[in-house]
């Protein structure tokens, strides 16, 4: 299981599972265009890449998110995998494969208006990565 | 984790000033709701809100509060001026998400046959949904001039008339916008979305008059019993999301010269009187302007739609702007403080403004009676129109609630719907409802809410705002 959607009384977020930090960040991208439309319709056929900082783990993660969902809500693409070349704590290097918005191919399941800090966790056990993220939407 | 609360009186509860609190909680609510508030983190919210540098009297919340980011929904924070923070987790993601009241010549017995013509042609012409985009094209020198005009610049552009940007809390423009301080990525998240409904709880409401209490305040606000009303619920779309995001993500970076640690991120916050505050400030300003720009333009294709349906000129169809109210907002205000008259940073995430009869901040039409106060409900209950007070002024930096605050998430809404045709329920009801998303009907069922009634009956028995009317929906219109 990549992923499953936690509840909260407005909104809704992600928790996120990987075997290490890498597969972590790719899980979570995935779940985030997984909510927004159905990934199996896309085919990924661009190609962008992303480079984002952050302060700790939890900082890094909400800007790669915060990283993502801009490319949506500005730039119209839809992600269908992600392919991160360099992770480390305070950066994050990866190529995107995505789709150009077409209203008559591809359904918008949710409005996702943020990644939030609220709650947020990234951590690393013995059985993997995990992480939990809230969306405002 | 257990907070204790001490009684005040009916309508009030204060949460004692413990640890690294600067002021004590105080919690508007009535015996019965409280069970629900307890629940939640949101009493530790209020608690965290109280440790920041500045804060005057009390971190308050109102009745409909409920778990936020940073702050909690349904929170009332001031700061000084001079020497508090500002902080965008205290006004919240949809900058300036508000809400305006336009009332009608028509009464129910008019509209009702021709109640499905009307909602769907409205559906047909104000676009919502999830990412909808609008019929306004801007491109970034114009946009630029909507958030330095707001309402203003629509009424410039024909979507209505000058008596709206009177009837509108700060003639709808906060003077302080400066669209240099937003980012390109904000500029971008929103040309595209003016005059847009958006999704989630915004929505676009017929009702009708129900229940005068105030007859004194309903004449002065032209309501009367039976009248056909409409009612937008939007904000500031992508854009002011967008502002938001931007500045929490630069504020977390500075928040260290605070110089003290934060319980939570997303209360990052900076000093009013600093370069990171001021720029959030008017930043902010500008998501405001374009959300009144936004409720400004698709009041006028409301109209438009009203007119051709009725085939009734604007005169006949006299559809007045009663008032236009944010609900997430920080603004420099004056109040008294300790006696004293004081500038302070007044946060409403989740809260309405409550000024009193002859407060200098209302237009000459509402001076005599009070500010009139919006308050929606869920789409199968009602709606209610209040007034500010003075009592307001002297206990809450002049706020009130904001609607009736959700009980079920969303997903629970959904569970709970399963099985049920929400929008036949509603129709038995005599409620129409057209909706875009595919599980915005179940995720926005009345259930979902607290009763708004019990929400009224504090603000109005707390006397921060008192009942003037009560509207009823006949047709909905969700994103």
């Amino acid at each position: 299981m990549k992923y499953e959607v936690i509840d909260h009384t407005a909104d809704f977020g992600i928790h996120v599972f990987g075997a290490d930090a890498k597969d972590l960040f790719a899980n979570a991208a995935f779940a985030l265009f997984d909510l927004i439309t159905d990934i199996d319709a896309l085919k990924g056929l661009n190609e962008h890449e992303v480079h984002i900082t952050g302060d700790d783990w939890p900082d890094t993660m909400v800007n790669w998110l915060r990283e993502l969902l801009y490319l949506w809500t500005c730039k119209e693409m839809l992600v269908k995998t992600t392919d991160i070349f360099y992770l480390a704590e305070h950066e994050l290097t990866a190529k995107v494969n995505f789709d150009s918005y077409d209203p008559d191919r591809h359904e918008i399941k949710n409005e996702i208006k943020a990644v939030t800090y609220h709650q947020i966790q990234v951590e690393s056990g013995p059985l993997g990565w995990e992480s939990k993220i809230i969306f405002d939407v | 984790m257990t907070i204790e609360l001490k009684k005040i009186d009916e309508y009030r509860w204060e949460l004692p000033k413990t640890g690294a609190m600067r002021v004590p909680g105080i919690i508007y609510s009535s015996a019965s709701m409280l069970k629900d508030i307890k629940q939640e983190e949101a009493l530790k919210q209020v608690a965290n809100v109280a440790t920041l540098p500045g804060i005057l009297k009390a971190s308050l919340a109102m009745p409909d509060m409920h778990w936020g980011y940073g702050f909690p929904i349904g929170g009332v924070a001031a700061f000084d001026w001079e020497n508090g923070i500002i902080s965008p987790g205290g006004v919240g993601y949809d900058i300036n998400c508000g809400v305006r009241l336009a009332t009608s010549s028509l009464v129910e017995k008019e509209v009702r046959p021709r109640l499905e013509d009307l909602i769907n042609a409205l559906y047909q012409n104000i676009p919502s949904g999830v990412g909808s985009t609008g019929f306004v094209k801007l491109s970034i020198a114009e946009e630029k001039k909507v958030l330095k005009e707001g309402s203003r610049w629509a009424v410039r552009h024909g979507f209505g008339e000058d008596s709206d940007i009177e009837h509108t809390e700060d003639k709808g423009c906060m003077q302080n916008a400066d669209p240099e301080t937003v980012s390109q990525r904000a500029l971008e998240r929103g040309r595209k979305q003016l005059g847009t409904l958006g999704s989630g709880n915004h929505f676009l409401e017929i009702g009708v008059v129900d229940k005068i209490f105030d007859k004194i305040a309903a004449q002065a606000f032209g309501l009367f019993e039976n009248q056909v009303t409409l009612l937008l619920h939007s904000g500031s779309r992508g854009f002011g999301y967008q502002v938001c995001d931007d500045f929490l993500a630069f504020m977390t970076k500075h928040v260290k010269k605070l110089g003290f640690d934060l319980p939570d991120r997303q209360l990052a916050c900076a000093m009013i009187q600093s370069d990171e505050g001021l720029r959030y400030y008017n930043a902010m300003a500008c998501a405001a302007n374009y959300a009144w720009a936004n409720r400004q333009i698709m009041l006028h294709r409301s109209r438009e739609v009203f007119s051709r349906v009725f085939g009734l000129g604007p005169t006949d169809l006299s559809m007045n702007l009663v008032y236009d109210v944010c609900h997430n907002i920080a603004k420099k205000e004056y109040h008294i403080v300790d006696g004293e008259k004081r500038a302070v940073c007044v946060h409403r995430k989740g809260a309405t403004r409550s000024f009193p009869a002859g407060h200098e901040g209302l237009c000459e039409k509402y001076r005599k009676a009070g500010q009139p106060i919006l308050i929606p409900g869920d789409m199968g209950t009602a709606s209610y129109v209040l007034v500010g007070t003075k009592k307001a002024m002297e206990e809450t930096f002049g706020s009130t609630c904001h609607g009736a605050g959700r009980v079920l998430s969303r997903r629970a809404a959904k569970r709970a719907s399963k099985g049920r045709a929400i929008n036949r329920e509603l129709e038995d009801k005599g409620i129409l409802v057209r909706w875009t998303g595919r599980s915005t009907l179940a995720e926005e069922m009345p259930e979902a809410y607290k009763d708004i009634s019990q929400v009224i009956d504090v603000v109005h028995g707390a006397g921060i705002s008192k009942k003037v009317a009560k509207l009823r929906p006949m047709a909905v219109l969700k994103g």
